[in-house]
């Protein structure tokens, strides 16, 4: 038991606050609880904090849209608590497409998918921020929120709150496209909202922590993780993970067996040594 | 030399691109794939966003700005006491996930304190819109206007119904009825509801209330509702419409003919006309 919990304490983690949050915006429509209301668009906590989807405000911004009040502080309110504790933590600990999209890569590797395909990736993981540039340029010339109209996570999250419709098919599609088109396809190569939390989360405090002394290099921990290229550092050198496409999922960490991974706060000053001084040290 | 060529040929042949080609080559793909993305991305928003007969909640800002301001987050719909408010859904075919209402389901009971309005956090529902004299008023909204099918309301034919005149919640302002002598027997009246398009605010309780199989009274969005007379056309009777003339502008048709005057064309002889 205490190895499962400590092989899948994150992993558990995230799940909780998923389907946690889920269930409270699902409540607030369902039953009329006060605690969650709205969506990951914009919701309201606690009938008192406002919080608004940064990215879903910039195509406002883009379309010509005039922002209340409201929404600024929802923004604020957003967009200060990404920065601080990384921004695509979004992705791995709210976001429901993330299950989707894990269950497509735990079949990967269950049925062998990457035997077939290779490891080499066809596509290149720029590709978001691609279309992160396009959907403002659409939002722009075509005066609307072009994301927001097309995109499966306010569609999927939506829909299970407010009633799904078709919206089951965008689940399935992506499930399909991750599975057998591209690894980490959707989440890894062409959410632009992921693309967008990446460069929001550049600046952010909570790190994971590499420590090469301990690494046994048998890179568990880049099969597991849907964006290995931030973990190039493995078996190199000692280093924070710093680009903002680490989401924070902390699987590395649980699949670690030699306790060279863990979180840690970013240190500003004297990055690389001070760092490693502090872990040495617990 | 010459022998030495061939040789030449297939280095240049087999030599990697130059990153300076390379970058450009890349650039040009990213470019060309984002063109083509981008033109079937705008295609489809073109389409989903093209629902006119669409139903706003109350204090809806213009169509055009709703659809850019709308943050799709539902706040209204969790608001609306009478489950009236629903957000598209993908098979829906409307705006993905904006928030309308069908009446003849369930129309809007025009609470006084329009819980669906403040909540908005974009200003997509606009209070001051709803609002007279610094109050809430949903006598103002504007959600759209009914519109009476006078081939299959039973009333036009003479049956006694006035089941959409008693539903209205502005009785007797934005429905009227309308006695009119019943030529056909010759002893009875017709009683015609007439909708007044200043006073309705399309709440749409009346196709609800509608007793015939598919609504013979229903909403439509006013701008789809209503003709526009245009400058033109005044009422010449009245000093307040003739005021309009002033916007209008003068249009002039330039033909061949009218290059001179018109009146000289026809007095010239038959030489023009033949």
């Amino acid at each position: 038991m205490g190895t499962l919990w400590n092989n899948y304490r994150y992993l558990i983690l995230r799940r909780t606050t998923q389907i946690g949050l889920l269930v409270l915006y699902f409540g607030a429509n369902a039953w009329g609880w006060t605690i969650l209301m709205g969506n990951l668009s914009s919701s309201i906590f606690l009938n008192f904090v406002p919080m608004s989807d940064p990215y879903a405000a910039l195509q406002m911004l883009a379309a010509g849209a005039v922002l209340s009040a409201d929404l600024l502080i929802g923004v604020a309110v957003i967009g200060i608590f990404y920065l601080l504790i990384g921004g695509r933590v979004f992705c791995s600990w709210i976001c429901p497409i993330n299950m989707i999209t894990d269950a497509a890569a735990f079949t990967r590797r269950i049925i062998g998918m990457d035997r077939i395909q290779g490891v080499k990736q066809p596509a290149s993981r720029n590709i978001r921020y691609w279309v992160l540039a396009l959907s403002l340029i659409l939002s722009f010339i075509m005066g609307v929120t072009a994301f927001e109209f097309i995109s499966p996570i306010s569609m999927v999250h939506r829909g299970i709150v407010f009633g799904l419709g078709f919206g089951w098919a965008a689940m399935l599609i992506i499930f399909l496209f991750d599975l057998f088109v591209l690894k980490n396809g959707w989440c890894g190569h062409i959410c632009p909202l992921g693309g967008f939390y990446s460069l929001v989360g550049k600046f952010s405090l909570i790190r994971v922590h590499h420590l090469e002394e301990n690494c046994t290099l048998c890179m568990k921990c880049k099969d597991v993780c849907p964006e290995k290229q931030v973990l190039h550092m493995i078996g190199k050198e000692s280093l924070p993970v710093l680009s903002g496409e680490c989401t924070n999922c902390a699987r590395c960490i649980e699949v670690c067996d030699d306790d060279a991974l863990r979180f840690s706060i970013r240190t500003f000053a004297n990055k690389k040594k001070t760092g490693e001084n502090n872990e040495n040290n617990e | 030399m010459s022998e030495n060529r061939p040789e030449v040929k297939k280095k240049i042949k087999k030599q990697p691109l130059s990153d300076r080609r390379k970058f450009i080559l890349n650039m040009a793909r990213g470019v060309g794939l984002a063109t083509m993305g981008g033109f079937v991305w705008s295609a489809y928003i073109d389409e989903v966003t093209a629902s006119e007969l669409l139903l706003r909640p109350p204090g809806a800002i213009k169509e055009e700005d709703f659809l850019k301001t709308c943050i799709k987050c539902g706040l209204c719909v969790l608001a609306c006491p009478y489950d009236t408010l629903l957000l598209a859904k993908p098979g829906d075919h409307k705006p993905l996930g904006t928030p309308y209402f069908v009446p003849r389901d369930i129309p809007c009971y025009m609470c006084p304190d329009i819980p669906c309005v403040p909540v908005c956090p974009t200003g997509a529902l606009d209070e001051a819109s709803v609002t007279t004299d610094g109050e809430l008023d949903i006598n103002v909204a504007d959600m759209g206007l009914a519109v009476v099918d006078d081939e299959s309301c039973i009333a036009f034919w003479g049956i006694q119904c006035d089941a959409c005149y008693r539903a209205c919640p502005l009785m007797g302002k934005a429905i009227t009825i309308e006695y009119e002598k019943n030529t056909r027997t010759g002893k009875h009246a017709f009683m015609k509801p007439i909708v007044h398009s200043d006073a309705c605010t399309g709440c749409g309780l009346c196709e609800r209330a509608c007793v015939t199989e598919k609504a013979a009274i229903f909403i439509l969005p006013r701008e789809t509702a209503m003709g526009r007379a245009g400058d033109y056309y005044i009422k010449g009777w009245d000093k307040e419409d003739e005021k309009r003339l002033k916007n209008a502008k003068e249009i002039k048709t330039v033909t061949e003919r009218s290059k001179k005057s018109a009146i000289d064309s026809l007095n010239d002889g038959l030489g023009d006309l033949y």
